[in-house]
């Protein structure tokens, strides 16, 4: 026994090199971010900050915050439909089976992986065409690309209850809509968070998609970061600082509910 | 049994996503595919047969060259770099630790965040400047007196994608962590009893036990992985925006497309990596669904 354990304590010594390595580069997003315009020197990158400055944060915010609003205001309309669309859809393809409904649910997983840039020519067309521009547009994108994995995420869960469950209710007479209603959703909430989260995060994140269907005045910030890290003229301490308002969202999600984030992660290879 | 009323609700509350997926997914990759076997190049429209002169003539193109050659290295890195690093971690959180729950948030936090900020920081710890105007890791380095390690980061000639390939990692070998951990974690304690009892040290428990019946776990993680790298793109952009020797097709179908107007060889480029992916991930979901319907 004793030897065990002390053949154990070393792992710390591996542990706590590899939270070092993935710690660094949030230490100097940090550190950067608090110091004040005159102590930023890329000559002095590592060292702490002489104080808590928010010169970067002002900076940052005031070129970032419209972009901040933009993300907000896309991101929330994207992740709620799309997560209300993937609990209809789970719920029919696991419970409601229809002739077919075996042979349309793989088709709609694949719609998960594909690259988009093998789509992106007749999104822009197409959007163009029927006149769904910037913001609305992106997160219609944003909803229809999210249907596979947010029904994939409901149907897993879904099939993994008792039919029984669904029997019962039907024997006292409730129809479809009801037992959706009144036996599956109120204990879907857990797969709910899951889903939200995940479609939060990916809708937050996603570059492609605003870059090629939002123009400057309605970019996201994942937009706005890249094109101000991009200039020569905001210095790298505020881009730091923008880095960190940019990440703070999805950042705040991870830390209060990890355990929901790390569920619809394993549930995006598929193993539900 | 169906009753008949609730059967064709449920096919009419499906119906809009499944016209959704029908369009925005098979109905614009069909329309991709008509864009890249025609002439359009310009602002409008054209759709000019073409044949497959799209295609060859990216076969005979030497950026072409370069995106493979670059998407290749990547890969290569990348995956192994997170299936390594994801065994161990999860091996060693497996040990059960004090701390393990803090150790693992702290490895699977940077997938909560985009590939912009970890590029936009990361372009700042790979700096390449050298002498007085030394910055970013290389200067840590000089700290820790490892100057061999110092290098050219993403700006090294030909390998540069490397460099790429190690945020990549830092981002993505927690998500491989989980899915070695969850593996674990589902493997019967008695497995490893019995061996412990046979007289099997740590080292073979993992090698002979645990890695073989981790098999569908590291094929799982290969695909995802292998089919991330193949659609690389933001992290790219944030840390060196569009350089040549850093291309790949993800990005070269951007340039040439929004750019370039160059709208039906986009397409190609499009639907090429579609088949590339699709190669992976066809037999990979019907496979799951397989072993699924077993179950």
């Amino acid at each position: 026994m004793n030897k065990l354990r002390l053949n154990k304590t070393w792992m710390y010594i591996p542990l706590i090199l590899m939270a070092i390595f993935y710690l660094l580069p949030m230490y100097v997003m940090l550190a950067t971010s608090f110091k004040s315009f005159a102590e930023v020197d890329l000559k002095t990158m590592w060292n702490l900050p002489s104080g808590i400055h928010f010169d970067n944060f002002i900076e940052a915010f005031s070129k970032l915050s419209p972009h901040l609003w933009n993300s907000f205001a896309m991101v929330i309309p994207a992740t709620l439909l799309s997560s209300a669309l993937g609990s209809l859809n789970g719920f029919i393809l696991a419970k409601w089976k229809f002739r077919g409904a075996d042979v349309i649910f793989p088709f709609i997983l694949f719609g998960m992986f594909i690259p988009y840039q093998s789509i992106l020519i007749p999104l822009v067309q197409f959007m163009n065409a029927i006149g769904v521009k910037g913001l609305p547009g992106l997160a219609l994108a944003h909803i229809i690309y999210g249907i596979p994995i947010t029904t994939l995420t409901f149907r897993n869960y879904y099939a993994s209850l008792p039919q029984e469950l669904l029997e019962a209710a039907k024997i006292d007479g409730a129809d479809m809509l009801g037992i959706y209603r009144y036996i599956l959703l109120p204990i879907s909430i857990p797969s709910f968070v899951v889903v939200l989260i995940w479609q939060f995060t990916s809708a937050w994140n996603d570059f492609l998609f605003a870059v090629v269907l939002t123009g400057n005045q309605q970019w996201p910030i994942t937009v706005a970061l890249n094109n101000m890290a991009g200039s020569q003229i905001v210095a790298w301490n505020v881009q730091m600082a923008g880095s960190l308002l940019a990440a703070l969202p999805t950042l705040l999600v991870y830390i209060f509910l990890g355990r929901y984030f790390l569920r619809g992660l394993l549930a995006g290879s598929l193993k539900g | 049994m169906l009753r008949d009323k609730d059967k064709y609700l449920s096919i009419l509350l499906i119906s809009p996503s499944i016209l959704a997926v029908l369009i925005f997914i098979y109905g614009f990759i069909a329309w991709s595919v008509r864009v890249s076997l025609s002439k359009w190049k310009g602002l409008n429209a054209d759709y000019t047969w073409n044949g497959l002169k799209n295609y060859l003539d990216l076969f005979s193109d030497p950026r072409f060259a370069v995106d493979v050659r670059n998407t290749l290295i990547f890969t290569g890195v990348f995956v192994i770099g997170s299936i390594l690093l994801g065994f161990l971690l999860a091996v060693m959180l497996d040990q059960g630790l004090k701390g393990e729950g803090f150790f693992r948030s702290l490895f699977l936090f940077p997938m909560a965040i985009s590939y912009i900020v970890t590029g936009v920081v990361w372009r700042w710890l790979m700096n390449p400047a050298t002498g007085s105007r030394t910055s970013g890791l290389n200067l840590l380095f000089s700290y820790l007196h490892l100057d061999f390690l110092q290098n050219a980061w993403h700006t090294t000639p030909y390998w540069g994608i490397a460099a790429i390939a190690l945020a990549a990692i830092w981002q993505m070998s927690g998500y491989t962590m989980a899915l070695y951990l969850a593996g674990l974690r589902s493997i019967p304690t008695e497995l490893r009893e019995a061996a412990q009892i046979d007289g099997a040290t740590e080292f073979q428990i993992y090698r002979y036990i645990m890695l073989p019946l981790l098999s569908p776990v590291t094929l799982s993680a290969l695909i995802i992985l292998g089919h991330m790298s193949l659609k690389v793109f933001d992290l790219i952009v944030a840390i060196a925006g569009k350089q040549l020797p850093l291309d790949v097709p993800a990005i070269y179908m951007w340039q040439t497309t929004f750019d370039g107007l160059f709208y039906g060889r986009g397409a190609a480029i499009g639907i090429l990596l579609l088949l590339s992916v699709a190669v992976l991930i066809i037999p990979y979901i019907r496979y799951t669904l397989k072993t699924e319907t077993e179950q």
